[in-house]
């Protein structure tokens, strides 16, 4: 029973909402759901990055690019514009797709490190733009969002909200909102990795050439696969421009693709939980390393170098193989 | 007008020769062993950081920029033996990660030594500035471009002269056949991060007294000396110093007929033109893929 359960198709996601609904017995104050609703934005983008990263095998190193354009057309649309949240995460997450299949086309040619190189032009281009355009966002100082609204309902952090009896501030609301948009981010990242289209990145990842050989046309998979990563991205950062109400072009910014490629190699390339887990792992870690004040930075790299050194297939695919491999030694002994 | 012209023309090629030299740098340590070390950029923090807080101790410019270089060649050698060397066999982001965990933490060590000040360095020699046809040229530009060509030759007349060069090349070329002949190629990965230290800490130290120093301009540096490379085509040498200048000459003119504001981006759309008709740069070599 228990094994056929570890083999379902459904068990990641059950396993994961049972967790997301379990937390808030653990989340005792405003702050710390804060923490967490970041944390559930953060990883539903990086789920869609791992498309890219973990299951075609390609590098985006300008991902926050996407991610910052998102949060910019929100906050634009719906400040100056008067234009309700759904649309304008919509209608962003079209353009950004658009923008993404476009440049994706030319730069998806081109391998490993001029890939690299490429990506973090086009993310570096972004943010730029974004810096100076100061008339449409403000400039390095940002812009204010207005709260999440739909059919005139508001979301905001500072509201007081009842569901099903339960009454619930706007920290809790928006967290339970961010938990319920990660659930569905992962089952339709799930859905995508087992369709047919995942098999063929799969074989994309294997060996590009032996791929194309079998007559799967890669340009065209790949092309696809970066255009789902980047509306992952644009529509997680529309969500996040509200969910902060300010944003400053830092969004689109280097740091931030650093952060979220990272939270996919360190979690586990391929493995969704163990993105997830990366990005919970990097959120968490500078606030429990912020006691060491002026150590922080120090021990933040020693921590992502020692641990890509001694696990380079992440935590989760790491920590997986050694409890399999007890668990194998177990039944061995109990036969 | 042509005055304006060359004054742009003077200050590209002075930070384009340093872009050069973190190319350089780069191309070193992927021809050594196929990794893009994001850390390159912080040699050339370590190179201008350690320079200026050892001058201000009463160290002698010249002594203090030996130990800064010597500092920052260490610091190579420990990146790739206990870094690099241990996760060899790691995917190529896995490995990206890695150098990027190492400038984090190399950068929070300077930012704990030093502070997070800007730091002002002296010229090396006067501080008057040189006039030609109008334009102004600071002095230390000449250092900057006399010594990033004494780095290109040497490094020239090292890799086909010398045995140790010659062994560095025969172990980025294929990596089993050089251990197979009896090189040491695990010495010789170490060295070719020293040199690569080398190169960038000295590229610092030169470049400090015209940009100031501070711990976090490795970041910004490096990335453009790794978009020099990109341009000129990684592994080639050629391509680095060619790539660097071009970007250096590209981005001042941008800056100064375009808008400064967008001068970096006028840097990362040059690179994205560049791979788009080249997709392995100028110079880049032609691989054939094995399956």
């Amino acid at each position: 029973m228990l094994n056929r359960f570890m083999q379902m198709r459904l068990r990641d996601l059950i396993i994961l909402a049972v967790i997301l609904f379990a937390l808030p017995l653990f989340l005792n104050n405003p702050f710390h759901y804060d923490l967490a609703t970041q944390m559930a934005i953060i990883a539903a983008t990086v789920v869609g990055l791992n498309l890219l990263v973990g299951f075609a095998g390609q590098i985006s190193l300008g991902h926050a690019g996407f991610f910052g354009l998102g949060a910019y057309f929100t906050g634009i649309m719906t400040s100056n514009y008067g234009w309700s949240s759904v649309p304008a995460l919509v209608v962003g997450a079209i353009l950004v797709g658009i923008v993404a299949w476009i440049v994706g086309r030319p730069i998806l040619r081109l391998k490993g490190h001029y890939l690299s190189m490429a990506t973090l032009a086009v993310g570096f281009i972004i943010a730029i733009i974004l810096n100076n355009e100061r008339a449409l966002t403000g400039g390095p100082d940002g812009m204010p969002v207005p709260a999440f609204t739909v059919f005139g309902w508001e979301l905001s952090p500072f509201g007081s909200y009842n569901l099903l009896g339960m009454e619930l501030n706007g920290s809790e609301a928006w967290y339970l909102f961010a938990a319920v948009v990660l659930l569905v981010a992962v089952w339709l990242a799930q859905n995508l990795i087992d369709s047919p289209i995942g098999r063929a990145l799969r074989s994309v990842h294997g060996s590009e050439v032996a791929a194309r050989v079998v007559g799967v046309d890669t340009a065209r998979y790949k092309s696809l696969v970066f255009v789902v990563s980047a509306i992952y991205a644009s529509a997680m950062g529309s969500l996040y421009a509200h969910f902060q109400g300010f944003i400053t072009p830092a969004v689109a910014g280097f740091d931030f693709s650093i952060l979220f490629i990272t939270m996919v190699v360190l979690g586990g390339m391929g493995s969704t939980m163990g993105v997830i887990l990366g990005a919970v792992v990097l959120k968490l870690l500078p606030q429990v390393l912020a006691d060491f004040q002026e150590l922080e930075t120090v021990m933040f790299g020693a921590i992502l170098m020692l641990t890509m050194i001694f696990m380079p297939k992440g935590l989760l695919p790491t920590i997986q193989t050694a409890v399999g491999k007890r668990m194998k030694k177990k039944a061995g002994g109990q036969a | 007008m042509f005055a304006e012209f060359l004054q742009y023309l003077f200050t590209g090629i002075t930070i384009g020769a340093t872009y050069a030299l973190i190319a350089l740098g780069f191309t070193l340590i992927y021809n050594a062993s196929h990794v893009i070390n994001f850390a390159q950029g912080e040699f050339l923090m370590i190179g201008g950081m350690a320079t200026v807080s050892l001058t201000a101790m009463g160290v002698p410019m010249v002594l203090a920029i030996i130990l800064a270089v010597l500092l920052a060649g260490v610091l190579g050698i420990l990146l790739q033996r206990f870094a690099i060397a241990p996760a060899k066999q790691a995917d190529v982001v896995t490995l990206i990660i890695i150098t990027i965990g190492a400038s984090i933490f190399i950068r929070g060590l300077a930012q704990l030594v030093w502070g997070k000040e800007y730091h002002v360095m002296q010229n090396f020699s006067s501080d008057e500035p040189i006039r030609i046809f109008g334009a102004v040229l600071n002095s230390q530009s000449l250092w900057v471009l006399g010594i990033g060509a004494i780095l290109v030759v040497g490094l020239v007349l090292f890799f086909t002269r010398t045995l140790i060069g010659k062994a560095i090349l025969a172990t980025s070329m294929n990596k089993e056949a050089a251990r197979l002949v009896g090189i040491r190629t695990q010495l010789v990965l170490m060295l070719a991060f020293l040199v690569s230290a080398v190169l960038g800490s000295v590229a610092g130290v030169v470049v400090a007294p015209i940009t100031f120093t501070s711990y976090d301009i490795g970041i910004m540096l490096g990335l453009k000396g790794f978009v020099a490379a990109a341009i000129g085509g990684l592994g080639s040498g050629m391509g680095a110093v060619v790539g660097g200048l071009l970007l250096g000459i590209v981005e001042a003119m941008a800056a100064g007929y375009i808008s400064s504001d967008y001068k970096d981006a006028v840097a990362f759309s040059m690179i994205l033109i560049v791979l788009f008709f080249m997709p392995r740069g100028l110079f880049g070599a032609k691989v054939v893929e094995r399956v």
